[in-house]
């Protein structure tokens, strides 16, 4: 079995007062898709904010591949190898798209180059001079993973990237993932939809008020496809 | 009225607005990039002036050696208060910062006047800029016109090294949305501290300019530093282009009221500053929010 990647243990986060995690507990192996599952609050995007050093308080321990990256700065830890799209894309508007792309420092060797990047998302190709923000909200979110891929991050962790999507962009975003799994890439997802959680994914982390409640494989989300509904439904 | 007084006038205008667009410039970078109203701004400014005084009456340190050596040495001073004073009141209530930049505007101030009086110290123009040429309508006193070339190109270059390269684009990034600029990998406290500096090397350097026309006086910085708020309000909050081009165009209204209704020379920046709320709030070239 592949060594793990990201190892999160007993990681709790804290929004001024309010706990919003608490004790979470996972890791990935190399070369794995995993999505985050959950409601609405269940502590998805924090965990992933937790893991960047987004969050104002947090304890715990997060190793990227037993480098341990709790009291690190979101930078360092960005150039530790890990790439983020956060849920709002992070697009921005004063920069054009070729200087969002440029943006991010290399932070190791072997990124994807740039012919390798306009191979996988031809539409930014075309729209290099444009302001990021006059994109249409695929092509931001392409452009989100573009430039996340761009550091050399082997790591990504995506929050979200087909909300709000129409159907069509949103199978484009699958066809992505599943290249980058293709070429080693390990990937932690946040995603809503199942449906598209079990195209993409290996393994499906189920969240609720903060805590890991459940883990699955897709072969045991097939099995029991109501399993999830505990924890998902309304 | 003469060709000579409108153009003397205009001249005048356009030196003020000099120093207004350098100065308004640094503060709406750093306004932009550390959310603080820097009360110290006109107090740095000040400093840069005296710095260069220092240097000549204590030193025997010219004119253009001191037009580089003081705004580097501001700028590391700049740099030590951004780590020191105003990296501790990031995230608090931006009236922190206000406060804590006015103090420090106070204690420099303060300072000056304590050991030098507030009748100021005369600093001579550099022997290569003085005189002047006769342009046929107007005599140009030539120092004057180095004050106004050389502040077009600092704030066209500052401009253009912010909108048009690398840096700049990572410098943007951090004034739109520093925690994910931060997540991405760029060193944002550090981009912060040496933007910080930068923009008081900026004051300094508009100060060492100023000596020679309104010399060393400790009270230089805060008899401009209010027009130059208006300017930046005016402008519109966090638009550098919209600092540069205020900054002139308040200079040249300024002088044409001088002109054709002195009485209301001093208050026609705040005039026009009042107008401009009323109808654009986000400033002449600000985004609306």
């Amino acid at each position: 079995m592949p060594e793990a990647v990201l190892s999160v243990n007993g990681l709790d986060g804290h929004y001024g007062d309010s706990h919003v995690l608490h004790g979470v507990n996972f890791s990935i192996r190399a070369g794995e898709v995993v999505t985050l599952v959950g409601r609405n609050g269940a502590g998805k995007t924090s965990t992933l904010r937790a893991i960047m050093g987004l969050l104002p308080r947090r304890s715990g321990s997060i190793a990227l591949r037993g480098r341990q990256l709790i009291g690190l700065p979101p930078h360092r830890i960005a150039r530790a190898g890990i790439g983020y799209v956060p849920d709002d894309r992070g697009i921005f508007a004063s920069l054009s798209v070729a200087e969002n792309l440029a943006l991010p420092p290399r932070a190791q060797a072997g990124a994807l180059s740039d012919g390798e990047i306009d191979a996988l998302f031809p539409r930014l190709k075309e729209r290099r001079a444009s302001p990021g923000t006059k994109l249409s909200g695929g092509e931001q979110q392409m452009l989100a993973i573009a430039r996340a891929l761009r550091t050399g991050a082997r790591l990504l962790l995506l929050d979200e990237p087909t909300e709000g999507l129409a159907p069509v962009i949103v199978q484009q975003i699958g066809a992505i993932l599943r290249d980058l799994k293709s070429r080693g890439y390990t990937v932690l997802l946040v995603e809503q939809n199942v449906h598209f959680a079990a195209s993409v994914a290996d393994r499906h982390i189920v969240m609720e008020n903060g805590r890991v409640v459940d883990s699955l494989d897709n072969a045991e989300l097939a099995a029991d496809p109501g399993r999830l509904d505990r924890f998902l439904g309304v | 009225m003469s060709v000579q007084v409108l153009s003397g006038q205009l001249l005048l205008g356009l030196i003020n607005g000099a120093f207004y667009a350098l100065l308004s410039l640094g503060l709406a970078v750093i306004f932009g990039v550390l959310g603080i109203i820097n009360f110290a701004h006109g107090a740095f400014y000040m400093v840069g002036a005296f710095a260069a005084w220092g240097l000549a009456t204590y030193l025997d340190v010219g004119y253009w050696p001191a037009l580089v050596l003081v705004p580097l040495a501001m700028g590391l001073l700049g740099m030590g208060v951004e780590r020191l004073m105003l990296k501790r009141l990031a995230g608090l209530d931006p009236l922190y910062g206000l406060l804590a930049t006015f103090g420090l505007a106070l204690v420099l101030e303060g300072t000056f006047r304590q050991v030098y009086g507030s009748s100021g110290q005369p600093y001579p123009v550099p022997e290569a800029l003085q005189g002047g040429v006769n342009l046929g309508f107007m005599f140009l006193p030539l120092y004057r016109g180095w004050v106004v070339a050389a502040s077009i190109v600092v704030c066209l270059a500052t401009w253009l090294a912010i909108e048009r390269t690398a840096l700049g684009a990572r410098l943007r990034a951090v004034t739109e949305r520093p925690d994910v600029a931060q997540a991405l990998g760029l060193n944002v406290p550090l981009l912060v501290t040496v933007t910080f500096g930068v923009a008081v090397a900026l004051a300094a350097f508009a100060g060492v300019m100023a000596a020679p026309v309104y010399q060393a006086n400790p009270l230089m910085g805060s008899n401009l530093i209010i027009v130059v708020f208006a300017v930046v309000v005016i402008g519109g909050m966090g638009s550098l282009s919209g600092a540069i081009l205020s900054g002139y165009g308040l200079g040249l209204a300024e002088g044409m009221t001088k002109v054709f209704y002195p009485p209301a020379a001093n208050i026609v920046v705040f005039v026009i500053m009042a107008v401009v709320l009323m109808v654009r709030p986000a400033g002449l070239f600000g985004r609306a929010s």
